[in-house]
């Protein structure tokens, strides 16, 4: 069990950019906690505190009983840390790799091979292969490898999707599906917002601040707003005019659409009306299922 | 212990597996030990001279051609007069420029005395230097020849007074180098100049390199202990020095014939005390940069004091005080010292002691400095 308790990290002179303003969670066994936000919210600065790499000004991290701060070492060899680049060996093979990494934790590959068994056979064929020249989804599949070889407790992982496509991204998290069955704690980290869902439990996280937490659908629950769709050509342009309906409370670019928040008394056909004014003939506006993504938007 | 013997193993083979690393290690001490010293000389030589003879007499091409024998000049021209000669000194084609009177033959019958001019092209303050210091002495020679000569034509009388008159002729004798060959002075610095360079940037960059790649994160979850990691990266490079230094030794001898006058276990034993000092510096460095491009200034500007300010080039003794005050706390300084005591004044281990005791001062506060400076969670 993770206990985060109010865990403030300040950086620069008379600490002026606040990377963390009092964070507090606990994550329990066999979960998948996610947090969530876009890139300077803080995620690495929180996990780097709870993998023992950096102390925090304030606040606890307990991680399975033991201080990230005060118990460091013990933090260590419970844990499994994948940081947010790719960072193993470039100029060592696959298998010297994971050797390197099973033997500074006094153990073997063939020790704990059943835990990395899944992930490990699909990068096997290339064991003799160089680090440093395997795809970004190799790569990924590798370092899960070497932070899971010394059969962690908790797995801690700072963006482990980002750079990678979306097929390898797809089998990376089902990878984590069954690393939780057997009980791992999994905190991870991500600027996706589909992988939100993914998760048991997700953290919104904006400025050094957890703003929601709460199981993806609880969050969605509480989206309060009313959404629409619209879709169109020249969605640049589009997205200007949108801004400028009065009834258009929010709008932003949502995958290949346009996403806007609207008033009660908003009426489609008049905004489709508006639209063909300015030129848009061929829009389509639809309502849509709030996500993850809008809710961030809202808060 | 298992975890260091493993991890130096892993330090081994990135090493041998780098493109460039292990080639650099065999080329640099050939470069610099087969290169360097022939080109990295003060002693002026091919100095550039032009004669201006207005005398054209017997005596006059005498010492004309006396200066065009000497190893230092070459002989450029002889230009009709003294503008031709300014000329051709600030068009870069000449280096000096001697003018011998008309009256130089009479004069030196006559009179018994003459006087040649000299003009020196000093924007090398070195070469100005010498080579007016080396055209006197040629002249000196000359005169004192002539000297000889002349009295024979004179009466038996004055000949005798001129033999009673007091001559001071100094006859060096050159002790440690009795050829004055450079190379023997400079080859002990380069090898210093090796051991810092391997023993002492290699590792610092190496450690770096791993903050770069973002590895030290890696590692730094793991159980290994810091001491652990960093004796992994200084040993294999520890290795490596001595194997170069054991290299140079053997080739200096090879080459140039220059073996230690002293003992050559006193020559490995200094070199392993500077080892540790030097890679405690390295340590530092790595300490204070986050990135290659810091880590790669910071070095060179050692580099530099270490070299510049450590007597591998010029004496400490005629730099200005407070030069003096930063080469007393240089270890490249006291090692270049040992091992020219070592090689040329046939020193014992007991001779360098002080410099060796000030180079095990330095391990203890670089090293110590380097644990203190060091943060493994920032």
């Amino acid at each position: 069990m993770i206990e985060v308790n109010k865990l403030c990290k300040s950086y620069g002179k008379q600490g002026k950019i606040n990377a963390l303003n009092g964070i507090s969670f606990t994550v329990d066994e066999g979960e998948i906690f996610g947090v969530i936000g876009p890139v300077g919210a803080g995620k690495s600065s929180l996990f780097r505190i709870m993998a023992s790499l950096l102390l925090p000004d304030s606040g606890t991290a307990i991680m399975n009983g033991h201080d990230a701060a005060k118990d460091y070492r013990k933090v260590r060899q419970i844990i499994g840390y994948m940081p947010e680049r790719f960072s193993l060996y470039q100029d060592l093979s696959v298998e010297e790799n994971l050797t390197f990494f099973a033997t500074l934790f006094n153990t073997s590959i063939e020790e704990n091979y059943h835990l990395i068994k899944d992930i490990y056979q699909q990068i096997e064929p290339f064991k003799k292969r160089r680090a440093g020249a395997l795809s970004g989804g190799m790569k990924q599949k590798l370092a899960l490898s070497c932070a899971l070889i010394h059969k962690p407790e908790i797995l801690i992982l700072d963006e482990p999707t980002t750079g990678v496509d979306p097929v390898s991204r797809k089998e990376f998290w089902d990878m984590l599906g069954r690393l939780k069955e057997q009980g791992i704690i999994i905190l991870v980290s991500t600027a996706y917002m589909d992988e939100a869902s993914r998760c048991d439990r997700i953290a919104l996280m904006r400025e050094g601040e957890f703003i929601a937490t709460d199981t993806p659908r609880g969050i969605i629950e509480n989206y309060r707003e009313i959404l629409w769709s619209v879709e169109g050509t020249r969605m640049s342009a589009l997205l200007t005019a949108l801004r400028g309906y009065p009834e258009v409370k929010t709008s932003f670019a949502f995958g290949d659409k346009h996403h806007i928040t609207v008033d009660e008394s908003f009426q489609p056909d008049a905004l489709r009306h508006f639209l063909a004014d300015k030129g848009f003939h061929d829009v389509r506006v639809e309502l849509a299922e709030p996500t993850v993504e809008d809710c961030f938007m809202a808060m | 212990m298992r975890i260091l013997k493993f991890l130096i193993e892993k330090e081994f083979k990135q090493m041998f597996r780098n493109p460039l690393i292990p080639k650099m290690i065999v080329m640099y001490p050939i470069m610099v030990l087969l290169v360097f010293p022939w080109a990295v000389s003060f002693e002026i030589k091919n100095i550039r001279i032009d004669v201006v003879d207005h005398s054209k007499s017997t005596y006059s091409r005498r010492l004309t051609d006396k200066i065009a024998a000497s190893r230092y000049f070459i002989l450029n021209d002889i230009p009709p007069d003294y503008r031709t000669a300014m000329w051709n000194m600030e068009q870069g084609e000449t280096d000096m420029i001697l003018e011998i009177p008309t009256s130089f033959d009479v004069d030196l019958v006559k009179n018994r005395a003459s006087a040649v001019g000299m003009a020196v092209n000093s924007v090398n303050g070195t070469q100005g230097l010498l080579g007016s210091n080396y055209v006197t002495q040629i002249v000196n020679d000359f005169s004192s020849e002539l000297r000889s000569e002349l009295t024979h034509t004179l009466p038996a009388q004055s000949r005798a007074s001129m033999m009673r008159m007091p001559r001071i002729n100094i006859v060096p004798q050159y002790k440690f180098n009795p050829a004055l060959d450079y190379k023997s002075f400079m080859i002990p610095g380069f090898m210093v100049l090796l051991l810092t360079i391997i023993c002492g940037i290699l590792p610092a960059l190496n450690i770096v390199m791993e903050k770069e790649t973002g590895t030290i994160h890696q590692i730094n979850v793991t159980p290994v202990n810091r001491i652990g990691f960093i004796l992994a990266k200084l040993i294999p490079f520890w290795v490596v020095g001595l194997v170069v230094m054991i290299i140079s030794v053997s080739a200096a001898y090879l080459i140039y014939g220059l073996w230690p006058a002293g003992s050559v276990v006193a020559v490995l034993f200094s070199a392993i005390v500077f080892i540790f000092s030097i890679s405690g510096l390295g340590i530092i460095i790595s300490n204070y940069s986050e990135n290659m491009q810091q880590a790669s200034f910071l070095v060179m500007f050692f580099i530099l004091i270490l070299i510049l300010l450590g007597g591998m080039f010029t004496p400490v003794s005629s730099m200005p005080g407070w030069a003096q005050a930063i080469a007393s706390i240089n270890p490249f300084n006291y090692l270049t010292k040992t091992f020219r005591m070592l090689y040329l004044n046939g020193s014992t281990l007991a001779d360098v002691s002080g410099n060796l005791l000030m180079l095990a001062l330095f391990s203890v506060v670089l090293n110590g400095w380097a644990v203190v400076s060091y943060k493994k969670r920032g």
